[in-house]
């Protein structure tokens, strides 16, 4: 018994120790590719047409800190990024840290509500059409989810706003009201962006129901289960969704990490002022620093959340949870 | 082979047929846009701006007043370019990488598959939106860019099924008898893992087209006036109380060529797994 | 009592309905048990899903009754038959660890039988289903309760699955190829459990497996069928002593057997007007161009020395990584033109053995003499000219063999490696093998999967001898294959000796079969040899308890029709 707390500990911090160490490298990569990229930030701070003096690039370089060899500006960067100091924006100053805290929020909101909408269609959809495989309800979900992953979130999104702003005028078409000032409006805002991914998500989420569900139900104990004569409603429910529930939890976390810069598309068209907005403005800016921090948050985001997954599939499971003794 | 187990699927599957046939159509359009065009796509015309359809404009014009219907069929052709080079780059590349990082020495495999791990920890879109951020868009760029991006996908594809094959007791064999590294990707790797490939390519041309089409949708892909449906889209929505049906036109015929993509590949994974074939 | 009267199954396939099964009549009184015998193909699997109601969605019964206890169950209504299921029929599967549900514990899943049909109460369930745990004499009961099924062995699996089976004493219990998936000594101990619970519950059992040593020793009385056709119902004496149909002939026939010394085997032939019956081949002459057979070196050909190799392995996913001594210490040798025999259980390292001597592995120590010279640490390319000598057959001929290259390419791949002749030359050298095993010549053109698995198997070892090689290697070579195509191939291996001079290192866990090839035998266990000496030796005077416990095991059919007398 105390074996296997131990066992379940040892395997939490190993699953922890891979996940630092991939923040680490793909922090490194951050880093690195900016100095990849063109442009000097330099002149894009002082303005490449004011033909600044090199006097004054030189004091902006050392007050940057790139008059230092690149291996100790890396290892500052990297100091103060573990401190949550991802430095100043060049176009005002203000810290980056400050505009990743308050945008990320609302990118996690977003696509919380997406997955959350995702889950609570595609599931079910799911499960139903795999219950009557080759049944005409199975090809009409097979065909509808087909036809949901084809359609582009963008055009889902336009779809939308044509009928429920538009034509209906439900709904506001796009922008961002903040929770404190008024609920309502957060919430009305926030529909139409959630649902325009939560339905192409929904979509992709049915498809591999459906296929876990199949794969259940063709084992050999399902049938073992037969032959005890157990009723088939109580082999669905007890043991085949049980059995799937393992990989579709899996699938549905990952997708939720793929959502961390996947709503960027959605961002853009609804201005939701979320982490990948953030970074798509500060990318046509050249606002290096920003870039970094917005960079490394949806990197961390995304590698927390597979943490989180991958733990959650090794309780699920008592095959990973407790090996061979 | 798969010609012919393509027939044999279209049989009692008028799904994939028609999705075959829409498909050729696009290629089809794809290679001669440009002289099926009715009227001149590029042609400016400030007194039919934002009409929809008429006999003079069968789908209507766009906010220039040019000819709607002309540059759908133009806008084809730099989608297929970039979608169908990045497919050939990801799958070679990737295809190579995967192999290697399967079956090549350990501690190179571990280090390629490491690095194929942290790739797909950032979504392609962001990655795209980053580099054509930096640097110019251009269809050729936009491959590369794209390509690049879906090696790691193709990689993880390829690494499975060579993992699987390498687990096959002919693989023991080839040892047994002494086949250099080369023989044994080439007749006994290669050849086993082509059809979740083939499977993977059909995703991947889907998945570049939908890129495209999201950079350009956003202004970052095929540069104006050249045309493209996700920039078209794009430009749609900002007159969606003039004219919607503008914004409709190409994303019907985006949606339905991603639809008959998808269509294929899964009864391309349907036919080629073998799993079902063995019987 | 089940009686099963006149039935019929066929398959739904797109030209219309293709007959499974035919008129297959049988009764199997309380306490008795049936054996249900044939090769695949036979359609007893597809009887014994039938008779339990549980065919494939593709397989319909066209006629025929199943009674339990005078109820024809194909016409009651899915609802009382589902009630019958587990209470009245219980089942026993081939595969017992894929058979219970992963994710839940045996001690659950046992009592959550129990309570399906008897409502007594959980607690009640509980101690009733470690009460069977103990019956099914499990070691460690309380920990099987707990336990989830991939934390105990297939052996375990399969007692629980027979704890689930007599949990509701049902009056017929239905058991597929219940231990074709273990070892041998497992096998016996579940068997004679089965046998023995059976005495206390006098349940009618129907026993099918492809196995006729498993038949006679537990089954009462046999039917065997044969393409779907019942053969002959006899009892299992009956039908050992005088088999009346030609088919259950030639089938005991062509099974090697212990202690019953034949140069051929029989093997089933078809005549033109379709009746089977028995031949046995003569050996084939050896070809006057071979030349004389040079004699008997006193040099071995494969000598190994204290050959060891050790992998490390992880108990648990975070424990430090223990040494497990796959091969031991272990030293032999082969005299040129005969066949070592290596026989053990699974897991026991014999096929790390077999794939250490053709360098697949390299082994940790010990040196591997062939022709005197030591291979055992040569690099990948020193190893090369080797390869040409050493060739290997592997268990499986459905994967080893490439499905993407013709017979022609497999057969003349070591050609090829080692740029041996030309186009023209490498073509007539294919066609000589594929004669030399037996195959037509219009076969070089196919792809492997148009061939049965014997077919297959011989276009293995028509490649195995495309260089001419001295020791070829055949590692559970006949062990997929059924009794009667065994037995060709058995046959084959023997006719090609003789012509291509060869040596054969002859891996298997079934002693009949290496009773009948071997010329000395090593028996394996854990790693290390613990008796080596000639096959007459080791199987009429065993020295080492574990090679009695093997033979013990080992289910004797024989021994009735001469040979051996029974103890």
């Amino acid at each position: 018994m105390n074996a296997s707390i131990a066992g379940a500990l040892l395997l939490v911090a190993r699953k922890l120790l891979t996940a630092i160490v991939q923040l680490l490298v793909v922090a490194t990569l951050i880093f690195s590719v900016m100095y990849i990229m063109p442009g000097d930030p330099v002149l894009l701070l002082l303005g490449a047409d004011s033909n600044p003096s090199p006097e004054a690039i030189a004091s902006m370089r050392s007050q940057l800190g790139l008059d230092q060899p690149v291996l100790s500006q890396y290892f500052v960067w990297l100091w103060n990024a573990l401190h949550l100091d991802f430095g100043k924006s060049l176009t005002n100053g203000y810290p980056v840290a400050n505009y990743v805290m308050q945008n990320l929020p609302r990118t996690l909101e977003l696509a919380f509500a997406a997955i959350i909408i995702a889950a609570l269609i595609g599931v079910p959809l799911g499960i139903a059409a795999a219950l009557k495989r080759g049944s005409t309800r199975d090809t009409v979900l097979t065909s509808i989810a087909t036809i949901g992953i084809s359609v582009p979130v963008y055009i889902m999104g336009t779809l939308l706003v044509l009928f429920f702003s538009l034509k209906l005028g439900w709904l506001p078409a796009s922008g961002y009201t903040d929770i404190s000032r008024n609920m309502l409006e957060h919430f009305r805002k926030l529909a139409l962006p959630a649902l325009a991914l939560g339905f192409g998500l929904a979509a992709s989420i049915a498809r591999m129901t459906r296929s876990s569900m199949l794969e259940i139900l063709g084992r050999d104990f399902v049938r073992a289960l037969r032959a005890k004569g157990m009723p088939e409603r109580r082999i669905i429910w007890q043991h085949v969704l049980r059995n799937a529930a393992i990989p579709i939890v899996t699938i549905i976390g990952l997708q939720l990490g793929n959502l961390m810069g996947g709503t960027v598309l959605v961002e853009a068209m609804f201005n939701w002022p979320g982490l990948s907005t953030l970074l798509v403005g500060a990318v046509s800016a050249r606002n290096y620093p920003l870039v970094q921090g917005a960079m490394l948050a949806i990197a961390a985001a995304f590698i927390l959340i597979n943490l989180v997954v991958e733990l959650l599939y090794s309780l699920l499971d008592p095959r990973i949870r407790r090996k061979r003794s | 082979m798969i010609p012919e187990a393509i027939l044999r699927a279209s049989r009692n599957q008028p799904s994939f047929l028609a999705s075959i046939v829409l498909l050729v159509a696009v290629i089809f359009i794809g290679v001669f846009g440009n002289w099926l065009a009715p009227q001149d796509p590029f042609l400016l015309n400030p007194q039919t701006v934002n009409q929809s359809s008429s006999a003079a404009h069968w789908l209507g014009t766009d906010e220039f007043g040019r000819d709607l219907l002309s540059r759908l069929l133009i806008g084809v052709q730099p989608t297929l370019l970039v979608a169908i080079g990045a497919t050939v780059i990801a799958g070679i590349f990737g295809t190579m990488i995967g192999i290697a990082g399967a079956y090549g020495r350990p501690l190179i495999a571990f280090l390629i598959m490491r690095s194929v791990d942290i790739m797909l920890s950032f979504p392609p879109i962001l990655l795209a939106l980053l580099a054509v951020g930096f640097w110019e868009s251009g269809i050729f760029s936009l491959a590369v860019v794209i390509g690049v991006l879906y090696i790691p996908h193709f990689a993880r594809v390829a690494h499975a099924a060579t993992l699987q094959v390498s687990r096959m007791e002919f693989m023991e064999a080839e040892h047994a008898m002494g086949a250099s590294a080369r023989r044994v990707v080439f007749t006994a790797i290669l050849p086993n893992i082509l059809s979740p490939l083939v499977v993977q390519a059909t995703l991947t041309v889907a998945a570049a087209i939908l890129l495209e089409s999201g950079l350009s949708f956003l202004g970052l892909g095929i540069v104006p006036p050249e045309p493209s449906w996700g920039q078209m889209i794009g430009t749609a929505r900002g007159y969606l109380g003039q004219n919607p049906m503008y914004v409709i036109w190409p994303s019907l015929l985006l949606a339905l060529t991603v639809l008959a993509i998808n269509v294929v590949g899964d009864r391309l994974r349907d036919i080629l797994d073998p799993r079902l074939r063995e019987e | 009592m089940l009686e099963v009267r006149n039935l019929s199954i066929a398959f739904k396939t797109s030209t219309g309905l293709k007959s499974a099964v035919r008129n297959i009549d049988f009764t199997i009184e309380p306490g008795a048990i049936l054996g249900l015998v044939g090769e695949s193909g036979s359609g007893k699997t597809i009887t014994s899903l039938g008779v339990m109601g549980l065919l494939p969605p593709n397989a319909v019964v066209t006629s025929g009754e199943v009674l339990v206890d005078g109820i024809d169950i194909l016409k009651l209504p899915p609802g009382d038959l589902r009630k019958l299921r587990g209470r009245h029929i219980a089942m026993i599967f081939q595969d017992p660890m894929a058979s219970l549900d992963p994710i839940f514990t045996c001690g659950d899943q046992i009592a959550e039988a129990i309570l399906l049909h008897e409502p007594i109460g959980r607690a009640n369930a509980r101690r009733k289903a470690r009460e069977l745990l103990e019956k099914v004499l499990i070691p460690d009961p309380d920990r099987a309760m707990r336990s989830y099924p991939h934390e105990l062995s297939g052996g375990q699996c399969q007692r629980i699955m027979i704890a689930m089976a007599v949990a509701c004493r049902p009056r017929i219990i239905i058991a597929d190829e219940p231990t074709t998936a273990l070892d041998v000594t497992v096998q016996k101990q579940v068997l004679e459990l089965l046998r023995e619970l059976n005495e206390e519950v006098g349940a009618a059992i129907l026993l099918i497996t492809h196995d006729l040593g498993v038949i006679y020793e537990v089954a009462d009385r046999v039917v065997v069928m044969y393409a779907g056709d019942k053969m002959e119902e006899a009892s299992t004496a009956d039908l050992f002593a005088a088999p009346q149909s030609d088919y259950s002939r030639a089938l005991i026939d062509s099974m090697p057997s212990l202690g019953r010394e034949a140069e051929r085997l029989p093997v089933i032939e078809r005549d033109p007007s379709g009746r089977v019956r028995s031949v046995r081949p003569e050996p084939r002459p050896r070809p006057t161009s071979a030349g004389p057979v040079p004699p008997e070196g006193d040099r071995p050909l494969l000598e190994i020395r204290d050959l060891c190799k050790s992998y490390w392995v992880k108990p648990s996913p975070l424990a430090m990584p223990v040494e497990m001594r796959a091969v031991d210490r272990v030293s032999l040798s082969v005299a040129p033109r005969t066949t070592l025999g290596l026989v053990g259980e699974s897991g026991c390292g014999k096929s790390t053995l077999s794939r250490a001597v053709i360098r697949l592995y390299k082994p940790d120590s010990g040196q591997i003499l062939f022709k005197g010279e030591d291979i055992a640490a040569l690099s990948d390319k020193e190893m090369r000219p080797f390869r040409r000598e050493i060739a290997m057959v592997f268990q499986n001929p459905y994967g080893s063999l490439n499905p993407r290259q013709t017979v022609a390419q497999l057969i003349e791949a070591p050609m090829v490696i080692f740029a041996d002749g030309d186009a023209i030359k490498r073509r007539g050298r294919v066609l000589s093998l594929l004669e030399a095993v037996g195959l037509s010549a219009t076969a070089a053109q196919k792809y492997p999967h148009e061939f049965s698995g014997g077919q297959r198997q011989r276009i293995a070892i028509a490649r195995a001898l495309a260089l001419n090689p001295s020791l070829v290697i055949c590692d559970e070579a006949v062990s997929a294959l059924d009794v009667s195509v065994q037995a060709q191939v058995l046959n084959l291996l023997k006719d090609l000796q003789a012509e291509f001079e060869l040596t054969y290192l002859f891996i298997s866990h079934d002693l009949s079969v290496v009773e009948h090839v071997s010329d000395t035998v090593a028996v394996m266990q854990k790693g290390r040899i613990v008796e080596y000496g000639s096959a007459a030796e080791i199987f009429g005077n065993p020295r080492e308890p574990y090679t009695r416990i093997l033979l013990d095991a080992v289910p004797t059919v024989g021994s009735m029709r001469g040979g051996k007398v029974a103890t």
